[in-house]
């Protein structure tokens, strides 16, 4: 009786047990197939750098490469309008994304090609002197470069 | 909206294809500032998605926040883009505002 007791709770954690399992792997999986097609709210809305990376990209761990091209000036007068040029001769290059460190949301920007080059350039706002991010996803891998843009002037203004 | 909120124009690149600029009207609120006389916050509003098609077919999309800057200038390039392609850009923000332009790429640039 106390062992039927007991081996029938076991049976229930165990299936307990795997149905967290598969809850588990589903909450984690589908975040990720989303990736490219949704715009990530938690990524955007992150504070720092690696979180953002980690909501869009799953992880954190970006290794320093310099076939990551920046092209943006050293300093710039004023911080509403900051070009920034992203290139790279990573191979099969999927995602570029851009980061200001030092943002309110670093995340400014993830262009996923899909047949253009591996190439983007847009205008920033930086609300104060920051090292910016340029993040490229390459065969499943995160390569980084960065540059320190100095402003003279803060972008917060819009 | 008489104004186009949306231009494009295309630069023929030296090496061959071509370089698609994106000039949107849009004001890309952070949500991060006040107005001076009501003192009340001015909610973000700014561009989250932007598409960019060659011949209808999708080269490059970009998901976009509050970093980049008031009416946004984004361009992408596109190795095979000749001319008499046709290039199309798209874009929603989070108030779920759109608009699109489509050109033919042509000799100009």
């Amino acid at each position: 009786m106390v062992d039927d007791a007991v081996t029938s709770r076991r049976t229930v954690l165990k299936g307990a047990a795997a149905a967290l399992g598969t809850w588990l792997v589903a909450g984690v999986l589908a975040p990720l197939r989303a990736l490219a097609a949704e715009w990530s709210k938690p990524a955007f809305e992150s504070r720092k750098v690696e979180d953002a990376l980690q909501n869009l990209f799953g992880t954190a761990q970006a290794t320093p490469s310099a076939s990551i091209r920046i092209v943006a000036p050293y300093q710039a007068e004023n911080g509403a309008t900051v070009r920034f040029e992203v290139s790279t001769t990573l191979p099969n290059a999927s995602t570029i994304a851009v980061l200001v460190e030092k943002n309110p949301a670093p995340l400014v920007m993830a262009m996923h090609v899909r047949g253009a080059q591996p190439y983007v350039s847009l205008r920033l706002k930086m609300a104060e002197s920051s090292d910016v991010h340029a993040i490229v996803k390459s065969q499943g891998k995160l390569y980084s470069a960065k540059q320190n843009i100095k402003v003279t002037v803060g972008g917060c203004g819009g | 909206m008489a104004e186009k909120r949306t231009r494009i124009r295309v630069k023929n690149l030296d090496g061959g294809g071509a370089e698609i600029f994106v000039l949107i009207s849009h004001p890309m609120e952070t949500g991060q500032r006040t107005n001076p006389k009501t003192r009340e916050k001015i909610p973000a509003h700014f561009i989250q998605k932007l598409t960019f098609y060659v011949n209808g077919k999708e080269v490059a999309v970009a998901d976009t926040g509050t970093g980049v800057s008031t009416n946004p200038l984004v361009s992408v390039r596109v190795a095979n883009a000749k001319r008499g392609d046709k290039v199309k850009v798209t874009w929603t923000d989070n108030f779920g505002e759109k608009d699109e332009e489509e050109i033919t790429i042509g000799d100009a640039g």
